[in-house]
């Protein structure tokens, strides 16, 4: 018995992060990254219901969805897919900087990869404000006409785009201000050090959002910026 | 027989060679005690109100829900009141106030009312938050043996979006145009231009699914991660499993509706026309909208929810009555395995069928054969489980408790519910019923007389534990006996009143119909009554249990840990009520599955608790047929 208590006095403090209901560290980060994932497959659920809403429109009326995507400015556009991509980048670089227990290199990350995502909102505040200026903010304010006055009876459908549009970008927006609050807490731990190769979950599960967000707009950007590059002849 | 040195633990006995791991425990039991009397300094607010607690938040959901399933069955009863003798006064009725109901007689868009909030709030805000919110908070971390939930906060925030859900619903009542009435499917053109009701219908919705969202990623995760040693999946009772099934058609199921209710939102508030279509008239004068929206796509978001949400209700009920039926006949599961695989399979095939609730929305027979087909195909699975619980019964000595007569009664009910729902499954014989009061009868036989009658199993099973008090025994049967009878002189009629052709959302009962007047005047009146009767029914229930509850907060405990000598961790491994924090005095190991009721191997009672520990030599090595008699 003595031998027991010997050995439970050998036994290291547990881990100031380290919830009691968990066993391990290890445990913890298993149940923290399957919650992340978890909740990721709701969020794709949640998207895949407003993108079904998409589709079925599209096929609905493809013309107006064509002339709707060419309203888009697409360098603007790919600028932000090419600045997201980067992002995730860095961010993946701050969780392996994490594991190798190296905070100036898990901070550095960190700080570029809100850096970037900041661009992304800049880029993407300065679209809706030249949306808003054209008029193709729907409801009262609309007052967006095609150039082509044969067309004009497309225009509450391009209307109707212009909502997904909105919505769409919208919601991603939000996930990436809410994705910027988060990365703030994260860069703040990670700058007091509280990181290192055996605890680093927050960093991973701050990452899965991250790179979820990203995906996400990979997904928008061809939806809502391309299709009359990709599927002009369908149109008509 | 060698006797071995054995040492005592809590209500454990181990032997020598546990001996180690017993002491290791008495430590962990030590910091268990600390971190008790930490939490008695915690203040009243963290601990009653914003607890993190799975068991209280268990506690919370429950009395909250079972509030609301009181609050669904008055609106219930109004609506029967009217129904039974159409036109009446009513002082009762008189509840509503005088825009609703003038005189005491109901108005027919009141009636509209009630009849969507009765669906909504005994859906939503009474039965998945009693059998997934109540009986999975409190009882699956009990079960596999872990200290709490995954996610502690998570669990609590997930309660708190589940209340005042709940509560938006309800202060639509307050409205002066009422509260949403388009059903509780909220089909839309009609709940799009519908009175500010409907927003706050809406509102509610999205609140109540972020809540179910989050308590199933705690579920997954925790039912995957916090397992107790030995618990392999395997040895999971089965109410775990019909959990963890139910959290992922939760967490799949529920975003596509919140991505239409958004979108339903915005149509109310933004004035878009996601599922308005062009040249809609309303009483008499077009409709100035943009158009050009889609209804029926609301229809595909919304039963892509809710026929998996028709299973959320119903697995967690099989759960209980598994373990009810396994408890009081005091033999193992009949077919656990395929229990479980059907249960697996149930929940990947309730993803495909949701158009079987569209038949008449003409999408084409190709579409309605491939959703017939799928639809029989699920059936295979419930009614392998149905019969593997059957079966269950062949042979046992049966305990006839309270809780057992209400999972005895679950069978046979909910047997009922499975096969009219054959007829509504295909597209054909789906013409003449749909809409009908048929698939009332229908739903209500799966839903109140299944699924209530386990939750009430449930109640009563649990109730002990939880309190460390039985309920009185006699006035449970008097509940049974009582609801049993009269729950069935409900929904019985209404297949009758179905076939003859009765519309579903009539506000006389079919009396203004000449096909219909002949059935519903011989039914209705009766049906009302029996109504009337299974609410007088409940008040031993709810004396019951209320006078219990307030006896065990004064102290008055009356029976053990284990007074049904149950084989579960939540019995055989904790004290009732169990540890504030922890759960466990010992933190359990798990050594067999999880129902050996009379195994051979246990010597001196007729079960075999999942953590004891057995010292004979394995018992495969004996002769089945003659059991050693030391």
């Amino acid at each position: 018995m003595s031998d027991l208590a010997f050995e439970h006095g050998e036994e290291h403090p547990p881990h100031p992060f380290l919830q009691h209901h968990f066993e391990d560290l290890g445990q913890q980060h298993e149940a923290s990254t399957l919650g992340m994932w978890a909740f990721l497959c709701t969020e794709i659920l949640f998207f895949g219901g407003v993108l079904l809403a998409y589709w079925v429109y599209r096929i609905m009326y493809p013309a107006a969805w064509a002339l709707g995507a060419e309203q888009q400015n697409t360098l603007a556009g790919g600028t932000n897919t090419l600045v997201l991509i980067v992002s995730s980048l860095t961010m993946a670089l701050a969780v392996r900087s994490a594991q190798l227990n190296n905070r100036r290199g898990t901070v550095l990350m960190l700080i570029l990869t809100l850096i970037f995502g900041t661009m992304f909102l800049g880029i993407k505040s300065y679209e809706y404000h030249a949306h808003w200026m054209e008029g193709l903010f729907p409801g009262a304010h609309w007052h967006w006409q095609p150039k082509d006055p044969a067309i004009s009876a497309l225009t509450p459908k391009v209307q109707l785009f212009m909502v997904f549009y909105w919505g769409l970008t919208g919601l991603h927006a939000l996930h990436m201000v809410i994705g910027v609050g988060l990365l703030l807490y994260i860069l703040a731990r990670a700058w007091r050090g509280d990181f290192h190769a055996e605890y680093y979950a927050p960093v991973e599960v701050m990452g899965l959002y991250w790179h979820f967000v990203d995906i996400v707009w990979i997904f928008l950007f061809p939806f809502l910026y391309l299709i009359p590059h990709v599927g002009a002849h369908h149109v008509g | 027989m060698a006797q071995k040195r054995q040492i005592r633990i809590g209500d454990q006995y181990l032997y020598a060679r546990d001996a180690e791991k017993a002491l290791r425990e008495a430590l962990r039991v030590a910091e268990a005690e600390e971190r008790e009397h930490a939490a008695h300094q915690e203040p009243w607010i963290r601990r009653y109100v914003f607890s993190t607690d799975h068991k209280w938040i268990g506690i919370q959901y429950g009395v909250t829900a079972l509030s609301f399933l009181l609050f669904g069955f008055c609106l219930m009863i109004l609506m029967r009141l009217q129904l039974g003798w159409p036109g009446q006064a009513f002082s009762v009725m008189k509840v509503l106030g005088e825009n609703r109901a003038p005189g005491g007689v109901l108005l027919p868009e009141a009636y509209n009312q009630l009849g969507a909030m009765h669906g909504t709030i005994m859906v939503f805000l009474a039965i998945v938050p009693l059998a997934v919110g109540a009986f999975g908070n409190y009882l699956v971390p009990l079960q596999i043996g872990a200290p709490d939930m995954a996610f502690p906060k998570l669990n609590m925030a997930s309660y708190w979006c589940y209340l005042p859900g709940g509560l938006i619903m309800l202060s639509s009542f307050a409205l002066k145009d009422g509260t949403a009435a388009s059903g509780w499917t909220s089909y839309p053109p009609l709940s799009d231009i519908a009175t500010r009701g409907q927003t706050f219908w809406l509102v509610g919705m999205i609140f109540l699914i972020t809540s179910s969202l989050l308590g199933s990623v705690n579920f997954i995760v925790t039912i995957v991660q916090l397992r107790a040693k030995g618990m392999n999946f395997m040895r999971l009772p089965f109410f775990v499993w019909a959990q963890f099934v139910t959290s992922f058609l939760l967490l799949l199921a529920f975003p596509p509706l919140e991505a239409a209710a958004v979108l339903q939102l915005m149509d109310r508030v933004a004035h878009t026309s996601f599922f308005l279509p062009s040249g809609l008239v309303v009483s008499g004068t077009p409709l100035t909208v943009a158009g050009g929206g889609n209804p029926l796509l609301w229809q595909h978001l919304f039963w892509f929810l809710a026929h998996p949400e028709v299973y959320v209700l119903i697995l967690p009920a099989m759960g209980i009555v598994a373990e009810v039926i396994a408890n009081n006949t005091r033999k193992p599961l009949w077919g656990y395995r395929s229990m479980v695989s059907a249960t697996i399979f149930l929940g990947f095939m309730s993803f495909v069928v949701w158009a079987h609730h569209m038949f008449l929305t003409g999408m084409g027979t190709i579409i309605s054969s491939f959703f017939q087909t799928t639809t029989m195909i699920i059936s295979i699975p419930s009614v392998i489980i149905l019969s593997a619980l059957f079966l269950s019964l062949w042979g046992g000595s049966i305990r006839f408790t309270t809780p057992m007569m209400f999972a005895l009664a679950f069978l046979p009910m909910f047997g009922i519910g499975g096969l009219t729902g054959l007829p509504l499954g295909l597209a054909a014989t789906d013409i003449h019923l749909h809409d009908t009061y048929y698939v009332i009868g229908h739903f209500h036989y799966v839903v109140a007389p299944g699924t209530i009658f386990a939750m009430f199993a449930g109640i009563y099973y649990w109730f002990p534990k939880i309190t460390g008090r039985k309920l009185n025994d006699f006035w449970g049967r008097v509940h049974f006996w009582g609801s049993f009878v009269c729950i069935n002189g409900i929904f019985f009629p209404m297949f009758i009143q179905g076939l003859a052709g009765i519309s579903r959302r009539l506000y006389d009962g079919g009396m203004q119909y000449a096909h219909a007047r002949e059935v519903a005047s011989q039914t209705n009146p009766f049906m009302s009554m029996s109504a009337i009767g299974l609410l007088i029914f409940q008040i031993p229930f709810i004396v019951n249990f209320f006078w219990n509850a307030f006896q065990a907060m004064r102290g008055k405990v009356t029976v053990g840990s284990n007074p049904w000598e149950a084989t579960t961790l939540d019995w055989a491994a904790t004290s009732s009520p169990p540890l504030r924090h922890g759960n466990f005095e010992v933190m359990p190991i798990v050594r067999r599955g999880p129902y050996e009721y009379n195994s051979p191997e246990a010597t001196n009672a007729d079960y075999l608790p999942q953590n004891a520990v057995v010292e004979q030599p394995a018992p495969v090595l004996a002769p089945p047929t003659a059991p050693v008699v030391a």
